[in-house]
């Protein structure tokens, strides 16, 4: 047994350490690893009519990913221009809500992570207290603030900026925002939380020796603050690429999003496989654009977990 | 360097809600001195500083600095630099890279700022250590470090927070001497906080004795041990015994003081006091246990006290014998050793002698916690 195997069952003793090491163990492999194996086996498969399962026509096959690149065979285009479209715009989009929530959250975290005092605690909770409604009833909560004849537009008509409502669902721009929401608090927390423990003398002895506040945060805080930078990141990009509700939602009717094209192929064309297909080429592509974005900004992957 | 740039505090008050953290500080400051506030935490002192620094605006009065008001002057714009209780070096930047802070945020180039960050650390003693991280270094490595990133910065005053508290004893005595050379070397202005009666003693050229926002005394190290101005100053900085009791007569620069337990003593009173303390009056009377020596038992007189001896100690360099005192504290007498045969005198009544000159009296008022 590994010494870290034997501290852990000596600490917790044999009983409790089998019971947490056994319901980690479910949890990782029996819920996650297991159920991606069997879509990634899926992937792999033609589309058949349950008796020809097993049957000889039953092969492993690049059909399905051939197909998000190619169409369908015989097409009247070389590419399938349509759903790659989707998927270039899902992960830009992505980014893009990334970004803007980073914008977004940094300065809230380091308010509530430097500032002292009770209302800290209350500014939190009206943080969070929203997240008690659920994210259906949130996101046409604000479809109806985007709407045409909503709050928004109300004020933009009625103050005279805008003499026709502007279309926010049709631009997009209710769909950024309701995603933005939709994570807001997955930014602020690790961000507030590796902020909070950074030493409120080190931004003064910054400021001491001549710093004025951007270069403060440039060349202090932020580097401090990367790994909840990071992780915050990291969680609102795989989040955001794999939403469903909110594009269902609030997305214009011409735009989809491309985990909507993957809720069609498994409901609406009943092509698991396919479907399957498409997510496994989201998630490996989300992996891959965050490795590589930890690469860049030179973080390490014991820091996301900090 | 000149001959440096003096701080003036006037009528400085700082009030956090109805806390009254500094109450009406004068204080002037030579350019170019070792000057501490001397006092015990929360007194103040931390609160000044800050003051000086930017940190914190008075409440009312005036910082200036080389005689320039420091009114609504930010700390990154003002010429001090403060070195932290904790230091505050930056943990994800090289030695190097902390040092020169104030030059890269001034846009010097990095091959200045390596120049000039192997010249500040061949003068702390540490050549060679610049691409090292602050975690990598000792405690008075870091010290140092903190000190050369201060000094990068070219500063006019340098403020000290307690900044020694953190190291352990021997390398505290060492630091002393170092921050003192330092200080002469560059010339500038330190201002340095300290709750430690001997880091004030050692380094300044003039310490002030600050109580509860109060500031009791503003004197050279050496008036402040032998003629306090206050009750607080006589029993907070170094060893002292106390007589309460209210003064008889007024003679000339002497005050004959009739003692709650040790009969009418004479003393001197303290500088400060002398032509207000009147008879009548509540006073205290201070005397040093090494200025108090042994006399034939049951000598009578105005400079003579009895009492019964509790225990004694042998320290070394001198016998210590405790003796009931006054209020509940006990007298201490330090005998110098000199090799003489020392008899245990416990239980037993014995006489001390005092030169009135080493005794002094003033207005009776707070003590020093022990």
């Amino acid at each position: 047994m590994p010494s870290f195997l034997k501290e852990f069952f000596n600490r917790n003793g044999t009983l409790m350490g089998s019971l947490m090491l056994g319901l980690v163990l479910f949890w990782t492999v029996g819920l996650i690893i297991l159920p991606q194996l069997s879509m990634l086996d899926f992937s792999f498969r033609p589309n058949l009519p349950p008796p020809e399962i097993g049957g000889p026509k039953d092969i492993y096959t690049l059909e399905n990913y051939k197909y998000l690149i190619y169409g369908p065979e015989g097409g009247s285009q070389d590419y399938n221009a349509v759903d790659l479209k989707v998927f270039f715009r899902t992960l830009v989009a992505a980014v893009c809500v990334t970004l803007f929530n980073l914008i977004l959250c940094y300065p809230i975290a380091y308010y509530l992570g430097q500032t002292k005092g009770n209302h800290i605690r209350v500014f939190a909770l009206m943080l969070i207290i929203p997240y008690w409604i659920n994210e259906i009833l949130r996101a046409f909560a604000l479809r109806i603030i985007f709407g045409e004849s909503g709050v928004i537009n109300t004020l933009l008509v009625g103050s005279g900026i805008f003499d026709t409502p502007f279309d926010f669902i049709r631009n997009d721009i209710a769909l950024y925002a309701g995603l933005g929401y939709a994570y807001i608090l997955l930014m602020i927390f690790p961000i507030y939380n590796v902020i909070e423990s950074l030493d409120h003398n080190q931004i003064e002895a910054a400021r001491d020796l001549g710093a004025p506040w951007w270069r403060i945060h440039k060349r202090v805080v932020i580097p401090y603050a990367k790994p909840g930078i990071s992780s915050g990141c990291t969680m609102v990009f795989m989040l955001s690429a794999g939403a469903l509700a909110a594009p269902q939602i609030l997305g214009g009717p011409s735009s989809l999003w491309f985990t909507q094209l993957i809720y069609q192929q498994f409901n609406d064309n009943s092509d698991w496989p396919q479907g399957a297909a498409y997510a496994i080429v989201l998630l490996v592509t989300c992996i891959l654009l965050v490795l590589a974005l930890m690469r860049v900004f030179k973080v390490n992957m014991g820091d996301i977990g900090k | 360097m000149s001959a440096g740039v003096g701080v003036d505090l006037e009528n400085l008050w700082i009030r956090f809600g109805d806390f009254v953290a500094v109450r009406d500080a004068n204080v002037h400051i030579k350019g170019g001195d070792f000057f501490s506030f001397l006092g015990p935490s929360g007194c103040g002192k931390t609160t000044i500083l800050r003051a000086v620094s930017g940190f914190l605006e008075p409440s009312e009065g005036n910082v200036l600095i080389g005689g320039n008001n420091m009114k609504g002057i930010g700390p990154n714009k003002r010429p001090t630099a403060l070195i932290f209780q904790n230091l505050a070096l930056f943990p994800l930047m090289k030695v190097w890279e902390n040092i020169t802070f104030s030059m890269e945020i001034a846009g010097a180039s990095a091959k200045e700022r390596r120049k000039r960050a192997d010249e500040l650390l061949d003068m702390i003693a540490l050549p060679g250590q610049g691409d090292k991280l602050p975690s990598e270094l000792s405690g008075g490595q870091r010290q140092r470090v903190a000190i050369a990133r201060a000094l990068c910065a070219e500063p006019d005053v340098l403020l000290l927070d307690e900044p020694l508290s953190a190291l352990d004893l021997k390398l505290r005595q060492h630091m002393r001497t170092e921050l003192r050379e330092i200080q002469k070397r560059v010339g500038i202005t330190f201002i340095y906080i300290t709750h430690d009666q001997g880091e004030a003693l050692t380094m300044s050229d003039d310490i002030a004795v600050m109580r509860a926002g109060v500031i009791d005394q503003i004197a050279d190290g050496k008036t402040i041990y032998n003629d306090p101005a206050t009750a607080f100053a006589a029993s907070f900085v170094g060893e002292n015994n106390v007589f309460r009791g209210k003064v008889l007569e007024v003679k000339g620069d002497q005050a004959l003081i009739r003692t709650n337990r040790s009969g009418d003593l004479l003393s001197r009173i303290s500088t400060a006091n002398q032509g207000t303390m009147k008879a009548g009056d509540e006073a205290m009377m201070f005397i040093r246990p090494e200025a108090l020596s042994l006399a034939p038992t049951g000598t009578q007189g105005d400079h003579f006290v009895t009492a019964k001896v509790n225990h004694e100690e042998f320290e070394g360099n001198s016998f210590n014998i405790f003796m009931e005192g006054d209020g509940g504290k006990e007298l201490k007498v330090a005998i110098p050793n000199h090799g003489q045969s020392f008899d245990d005198h416990s239980g037993q009544d014995m006489t001390l002698e005092y030169d009135v000159n080493n005794a002094v009296a003033v207005p009776a008022g707070e003590l020093a916690a022990e």
